[in-house]
């Protein structure tokens, strides 16, 4: 019988540690798939950060660096300025980037860093149970926001992929979803054009992930995907937000 | 060779690249920002990358991933900075990564002053981040030890996987002093000697061989393996590397301790009160972790030492080692201050003097 599908060798055998209905192994397969198709023969490097993703390192099959919470994109600039011909790309969550981290997203999106960076956004800390996230919906329950998210006391959530448009020298920012077939077929196809616009040596690009966090949502997986549409798609529309090397 | 006079924030930075760093991250503070102004214009010239990073959080955590990769890595800074790096020292210790950083202190604490101060001891041999670490750390006390400190730093980082500190005061980095700047040394990655870096795995290479730069071990019977390998470093490194330079201690009466520039002003005291026909001697760690204990034991343990003076630009921190090393065995007298303040000959010759009438 003729082999119609096979697990990319970019993965390792471990068993991912994540909660039943999370999207982060859609989300590994899609990025191990797209690497596993630029036959990059050894010449990749993975940087995840504190969060649900840390242990990365133990299911991409490459070499990995964890990094300091928020501190992918540094630990990634400096892989990348000691090692140019090598795709280096970040795997990092909301409550990482666009919490802690943002001084060293900003900065590497600033600097033009040939890095793609994965940026997976649950609207919420999967990792130390459930807290707010800046990500985090306006009236969105959380173990920090027991009365849901009061923008009069925090703020509006924050639009990371809009924010780092804005930046001159970032390259390519899309947002997606991976709550249907079609969304997955399509972040598939934006995380691997980051990736080739990096080969080709261009500079900064981000593919945002919306995705789903049941177990800290309260929710079952199927009505994550629900909640996700419902809720997160309407405020953070899907799409490019900067392209600069599509055709006019 | 001749002999050429250089500031001492340059001929580091020289030094660092002739010992083979090819990578300088780093961000702008006083009474350091000579280093990374010179690392700008120099490191294009050797090959080598100069990046200004956003801030001295960035800059570690950018050392963290060029050290990864197995290259020669540095970082420089001043004491408020150096406490910015302290989360990223501790990764690189935690996953084992050779690296130097340069601290070259200011008075704190916090915002303190810009003038040369010898206040971050604690830091640097303590622990200033968080966990079970140690670093290789020197303080210098001439342009010239600082640069042959230099020319191994980099051997010492890599042969025990730690990074290397120096903690050099202010005046270091300030100063001009005729030095001889060594060869260029020719460093390239070799990943039989650095198995560990990240260089090319590839699916279907040895399991074992893939790089995994970390410090996680969630499971505590592993983290505690972990540690048990970091500790096993640091034995081996508290057996070798102790550096530690005596003058005049033979005969003394009272020796004096200091570190770093502060040294040199003890050691114009010796000089000075042995005219006056007083048997002072000088003990000086040059590196400062490990600490030589057992040296300074030894020589204030000779039967005709009657007190040791502690001399620093500080409140009494490298105080606690003297005291650690001398086990209550003489008694041990202190002087010193922050706010940058260093000692004068004079104010130590009164110390001294005042020592001199309780015996």
């Amino acid at each position: 019988m003729a082999v119609v599908f096979e697990k990319t060798n970019l993965l390792t055998d471990k068993q991912f540690h994540y909660c039943p209905g999370c999207n982060h192994g859609i989300i590994h397969r899609l990025v191990a798939e797209a690497l596993d198709e630029l036959h990059l023969d050894g010449n990749v490097v993975g940087v995840a950060p504190v969060g649900c993703s840390v242990f990365a390192y133990d299911y991409f099959n490459c070499d990995m660096f964890e990094a300091a919470h928020g501190r992918a994109p540094a630990v990634a600039t400096g892989i990348k300025r000691a090692k140019p011909d090598t795709l280096v790309f970040t795997y990092q969550g909301d409550g990482d980037l666009a919490s802690i981290g943002t001084a060293e997203i900003v900065h590497a999106a600033h600097r033009g860093e040939k890095i793609s960076t994965i940026f997976v956004n649950n609207a919420i800390y999967g990792m130390t149970g459930g807290q707010m996230a800046p990500t985090t919906l306006i009236g969105q329950r959380t173990t920090t926001s027991p009365n849901g998210r009061d923008e009069a006391w925090c703020g509006a959530p924050i639009k990371m992929s809009e924010m780092l448009a804005a930046v001159p020298d970032s390259y390519y920012i899309e947002r997606c979803a991976v709550n249907n077939n079609a969304n997955i077929i399509k972040t598939k196809k934006a995380i691997k054009k980051a990736f080739q616009y990096q080969l080709e040596g261009k500079g900064f690009c981000m593919v945002e992930v919306l995705s789903t966090c049941p177990t800290n949502w309260g929710l079952s997986p199927v009505e994550a995907l629900k909640w996700l549409e419902d809720n997160m798609i309407p405020y953070y529309p899907l799409g490019v937000y900067k392209d600069k090397g599509a055709t006019k | 060779m001749a002999l050429t006079l250089m500031k001492g924030s340059e001929a580091i930075a020289e030094a660092a690249i002739r010992a083979g760093a090819r990578f300088f991250f780093g961000y702008p503070i006083t009474p350091q920002t000579e280093i990374p102004e010179y690392m700008s214009a120099r490191m294009p010239e050797v090959g080598g990358c100069y990046l200004q990073a956003e801030s001295e959080v960035a800059a570690i955590n950018m050392v963290y991933g060029a050290a990864g990769t197995g290259a020669r890595v540095i970082t420089s800074s001043s004491s408020p900075g150096v406490s910015l790096k302290q989360e990223g020292i501790s990764y690189c210790a935690g996953a084992q990564l050779p690296c130097v950083i340069l601290n070259v202190m200011r008075g704190g604490p916090g915002l303190g002053s810009i003038q040369a101060s010898q206040g971050d001891y604690f830091q640097g041999v303590k622990g200033g981040g968080n966990g079970d670490y140690h670093m290789l750390t020197y303080a210098p006390a001439s342009i010239q030890e600082a640069i042959n400190i230099m020319m191994f730093a980099f051997d010492k980082a890599e042969k025990y996987r730690m990074p290397v500190l120096f903690l050099a005061d202010g005046i270091i980095a300030q100063m001009m002093e005729p030095v001889e700047m060594p060869e260029m040394v020719e460093y390239k990655v070799d990943p039989e000697k650095k198995p560990w870096a990240a260089t090319g795995w590839k699916p279907g290479d040895d399991p074992a061989k893939r790089a995994v730069i970390n410090s996680l071990f969630i499971n505590t019977e592993e983290l505690s393996a972990h540690t048990d390998v970091l500790q096993a470093g640091y034995a081996e490194a508290r057996k070798n590397e102790q550096m530690w330079e005596t003058y005049k201690t033979e005969d003394a009466e009272i020796v004096l301790t200091a570190f770093g520039t502060v040294a040199r002003i003890a050691k114009t005291v010796v000089d000075e009160m042995r005219a006056q026909g007083i048997k002072v001697g000088l003990f000086r760690p040059i590196a400062v972790w490990p600490y030589p204990y057992e040296p300074l034991a030894a020589t204030v343990g000779q039967p005709g030492v009657k007190a040791v003076l502690d001399v620093e630009v500080n409140e009494g921190q490298m105080l606690e080692d003297v005291k650690l090393a001398i086990n209550g065995a003489k008694p041990v007298h202190f002087f010193g201050h922050c706010g940058s303040l260093f000692p004068t000959t004079e104010e130590i010759r009164n110390k001294i003097l005042e020592i001199k009438e309780g015996f």
